[in-house]
């Protein structure tokens, strides 16, 4: 459909040297909103509850990208702005305190509430500050009352983790000063965090804190003498809200792949003056075992071309993996938002000749797409269906936001995700 | 505001969208910020459809605000018409733009298109997704449907009727469309059109060719039926075909109309009849049933749980308020009152009240029942991947009737095995978390939870030890049900103590 800004131009000399001219695209955009990054991290803070303050849409969608993924008792709910708060009729924020004493009551295991705002709830202005503020001090200290917005016309799919993340930045305890410590960013998957807390005890590093806590009482301390690296790319707010809390960021490729996970550790490695031959001992095993859980994936993966759709930020790094890592090619690789210095390190591997475009105008990206014919498209799931249909070999993106994929031990899966498609298309005779 | 965890309806423009998607040829150009696109997932993952939705989203952000908005929409508009060259658009807002109030409908008209637009003002803060479907396929049929083309019937040529209602995301629409369209033939009627489920903006201006109408679902097409009637003299039908009795009555009402004698249906028939006769399903009668569920199969499933499997309804409802009066009636010709709502939260309290052994509802309701280990059946929207099945599976006519039997009597305990479980209570593989032997092992779970609620409903009554024991050795299935029964008997007689005789006291005042 429309291209309102149609501009394949070179970016601003200076802004991302490494890399081929990055196209940038305007236009519908088929991607979900900031509210969707709630299906996990409703999961990951075990106490807390998402209350989304906006449409019948917002409900839908929630149920409808939760639908075909998960089914359980979620801690999410909307609260649906009616006509009549719209006309004046009832005051919103009574309403809005209404609705929360009735949430709270039935659910008296939430500690941390947080109200997220919404496209209609952002457009009608709606403070949602100053109403978590208020209704903080009606439920203090039993349960803590945030906010943030998950609206999509400010944030794509994953943005509404960073808002989230951002959001608990300054009610984060401080970090005593005289102890270096570590900060790991990002929701992970349980078992990688473990993963990782291991591995930079057997590096030596201590005080490595998780952010976001798995219970909003369990979250980690943050100061001055606090470094903190990226576990997932999406986190410009968090980083931003991070270094005002006088942190510093260490930067790293993101840990996908033996490479990538190797490169991730080594950043914190270096900057607490681990020795080289410490940080072979502890990461040449793990390293050569995710390298041999790659090899089964290679006859099927090795020479393949990728075409990747722009949905969670996780693409760019996801396609370095696969071309450095189990020798695939690249037909382009499309980011809904391009953060130049979180990615800087991810665009020097992947070298100069990668077609990388941000943003979208999904009518076009798809002309390009069925131009090329990749053997793999990773998108979402609007348009799986409809490329498979056309004959085209696709993975559904959101797998890779809702699987453990990151460090070593999960190479191999991630291999697998993208293998599974071709493996399957295989072996079907119908 | 309302507090919602699970919703019955989309907004009103996902009903816009269940008729564009339904339809050839139609395109939907839809005023909406970022995000709005995962509807595009109910058609292309929940459907299985192999096409994007023909929907083009304008995708403002928040910089756009104040500024140009309403230029990006008529960029939008025009690439879309030159894109996909559809006959006829349809423009309108979700709910996020119907708040920037940019006039989608005038904005379009301004672009001397060379297709037919029609406008929808869908209000997404009051109304919801069939009143959606229902209003699009309205305006598309006031603004398609030519009266030149109304044809006089000349004599000695089949009648010919229209179907109406039909559309994409529908709970088996696509299977009840073949099924009646059989049933028509077999009763000597022609169908004209069928819409909006494969119509393309052209077909519909021959709608008033046709003798008169058939609308299968209320919800979604009996405004459009309602215009065609008063416009075009096109009487239309009122009688849902679901469940024998239901599609008799049908077959009965469409000859009426056509002016032909009824045809003989001897060779037509559902099995339903002799497989509810047949002594094997004496175990299903009075079995306590809880039907919710858009009107038309709320109403249309309690009367075959009723007349066609001798269940016993002991609650119906509907979350389609703006058809919340013929379930009212409905629910007066079984004894009880009709629960009206679109808070699943209020669904789940009723059925926990009643404990029924038997759910007929959506897939909220599935999940209820789940929860509360009772065995259910779906016969209604909102939908789920399961509900689009492989195979041929109709809701309506006699071959629906077959399914109707099939898939409600799968999910319960067969005949003799619940005798057995009910004899032999101590053998050891009978315990609670062993449910049916043809459901796999997770298929039935105990009910403490909810006999929890009971219990605290009425924090007075004190089981005795004995009393305690002998609830237990009664199967799990119909044990809430003889607890609720115990204590309503206990309250009943001002007792404050439930004991061994005050259980067998119940059990002779209310039976089995």
């Amino acid at each position: 459909m429309t291209t309102l800004l149609p501009r394949a131009g070179v970016s601003k000399p200076g802004e991302v040297p490494a890399s081929a001219p990055i196209l940038r695209e305007r236009g519908q955009r088929e991607v979900f909103c900031g509210l969707t990054s709630i299906m996990w991290l409703h999961r990951k803070i075990q106490d807390a509850f998402f209350l989304i303050v906006g449409s019948r849409t917002c409900a839908h969608l929630m149920q409808s990208a939760a639908g075909v993924m998960i089914f359980a008792e979620p801690r999410f709910a909307t609260a649906i702005i009616e006509e009549r708060d719209l006309a004046g009729m009832a005051d919103m924020n009574d309403e809005l305190q209404r609705t929360v004493a009735r949430l709270l009551e039935r659910r008296p295991d939430i500690r941390l509430l947080f109200l997220v705002g919404s496209c209609p709830s952002e457009v009608i202005k709606l403070d949602l500050g100053r109403a978590a503020e208020r209704l903080s001090q009606v439920h203090a200290p039993h349960v803590r009352i945030l906010n943030y917005s998950g609206s999509g016309i400010e944030t794509t799919f994953t943005q509404g983790e960073d808002a989230c993340l951002a959001s608990l930045v300054p009610g984060l305890p401080e970090a005593a000063p005289e102890a270096p410590s570590l900060l790991v960013v990002g929701a992970l998957a349980d078992v990688v965090e473990d993963q990782f807390a291991r591995l930079f005890e057997q590096l030596g590093i201590a005080n490595v804190g998780f952010l976001p806590g798995r219970k909003s009482g369990e979250m980690p301390s943050v100061g001055p003498n606090t470094r903190f690296m990226l576990a997932q790319p999406w986190l410009k707010d968090t980083a931003r809200a991070l270094e005002g809390r006088g942190a510093v960021h260490l930067p790293a490729p993101f840990p996908l792949g033996a490479e990538g996970t190797t490169a991730w550790l080594k950043a914190a490695a270096d900057a607490w003056g681990i020795s080289p031959a410490r940080f072979a001992s502890v990461t040449d095993m793990p390293r050569a075992r995710a390298t041999r859980s790659l090899q089964r994936y290679l006859p099927e993966l090795s020479g393949k071309s990728l075409f990747c759709f722009p949905d969670s930020q996780i693409e760019i790094p996801l396609a370095r993996f696969l071309s450095r890592e189990v020798g695939m090619t690249l037909c382009e690789v499309g980011t809904p938002y391009l953060h130049s210095a979180h990615m800087r390190p991810e665009l020097d591997l992947l070298g100069p000749d990668v077609q990388i475009s941000e943003g979208q105008d999904v009518d076009r990206q798809l002309d390009r797409c069925r131009a090329v014919r990749p053997d793999v498209s990773v998108c979402g799931m609007g348009l799986a269906n409809p490329l498979e249909r056309e004959g085209l070999t696709t993975k559904w993106s959101i797998e890779l936001v809702f699987t453990p994929i990151q460090g070593y031990d999960q190479a191999g899966d991630l291999a697998e995700l993208i293998a599974r498609p071709l493996m399957r298309k295989g072996r079907l005779a119908v | 505001m309302q507090l919602t965890v699970w919703t019955y309806e989309g907004p009103p423009h996902i009903g816009a969208m269940r008729v564009a998607t339904a339809m050839t040829g139609l395109h939907y150009i839809l005023h909406a910020p970022q995000g709005d696109t995962y509807a595009d997932l109910l058609f292309t993952m929940i459907e299985r459809r192999g096409q994007r939705p023909p929907v083009t989203y304008t995708t403002f952000e928040a910089r756009d605000l104040g500024s140009d908005t309403a230029e990006i929409f008529k960029r939008a508009a025009r690439d879309a018409v030159e894109r996909f060259r559809p006959e006829a658009i349809i423009v309108g807002a979700s709910c996020t733009a119907e708040l920037i109030q940019d006039d989608p409908g005038g904005l379009a008209r301004t672009l001397g298109l060379d297709v037919p637009v029609i406008p929808l003002e869908l209000p997404s803060y009051s109304k919801k997704e069939n009143w959606g479907a229902s209003e699009t396929f309205y305006r598309l049929v006031r603004g398609l449907a030519r009266p030149s083309l109304r044809q006089k019937k000349s004599g000695g040529a089949r009648p010919v009727c229209n179907i109406l209602g039909p559309t994409a995301l529908g709970f088996r629409h696509r299977d009840d469309v073949r099924e009646i369209t059989g049933l028509l033939a077999h009763c000597g009627v022609d169908v004209n059109i069928v819409a909006p489920l494969g119509a393309t903006p052209s077909d519909l201006q021959f709608l008033p060719a046709a003798d008169f109408n058939v609308v299968l679902y209320p919800e979604i097409a009996e405004a459009a039926a309602r215009h065609l009637e008063k416009e075009f003299g096109q009487p239309y039908t009122r009688a849902i075909p679901i469940g024998v009795g239901a599609t008799q009555d049908f077959v009965a009402e469409v000859c009426e109309l056509a002016g032909i004698p009824m045809p003989d249906l001897s060779g037509y028939m559902s099995n339903l009849p002799w497989w509810s006769r047949s002594v094997d399903s004496n175990y299903l009668t009075g079995k306590r049933v809880f039907v919710f569920g858009d009107a038309t199969h709320a109403i249309a499933a309690a009367r075959v749980a009723s007349e066609e499997l001798a269940f016993t309804v002991v609650g119906l409802g509907t979350y389609s308020r703006e058809f919340a009066r013929p379930v009212r009636e409905a629910a007066t010709d079984y004894g009880i009152e009709a629960l009206i709502t679109d808070d699943y939260l209020e669904v789940e309290a009723a059925i926990t009240a009643l404990q029924p052994e038997l759910i007929l509802g959506t897939q909220m309701e599935r999940h209820i029942a789940k929860r509360l280990g009772i065995p259910c059946a779906v016969i209604s929207a909102p939908v789920h991947v399961q509900d689009f099945p492989a195979r041929y599976a109709p809701q309506m006519g006699f071959e629906g009737a077959n399914v109707l039997f099939d898939t409600w009597v799968h999910p319960l305990l067969m005949g003799l095995e619940e005798h057995l479980l009910g004899m032999f209570r101590e053998d050891f593989e009978f315990h609670d978390e062993a449910g049916a032997s043809h459901l796999g092992s997770h298929a039935a779970m105990p009910e403490e939870a909810p006999v929890a609620t009971t219990e605290s409903a009425t924090p007075s009554l004190v089981w005795t030890h004995d009393a305690e024991n002998e609830l237990k050795k009664i199967p799990f299935f119909v044990r809430g049900k003889a607890r609720r029964n115990t204590e309503a008997f206990a309250r009943d007689q001002l007792l404050d103590t439930v004991t061994l005789d005050t259980l067998y006291d119940a059990k002779a005042r209310y039976g089995r």
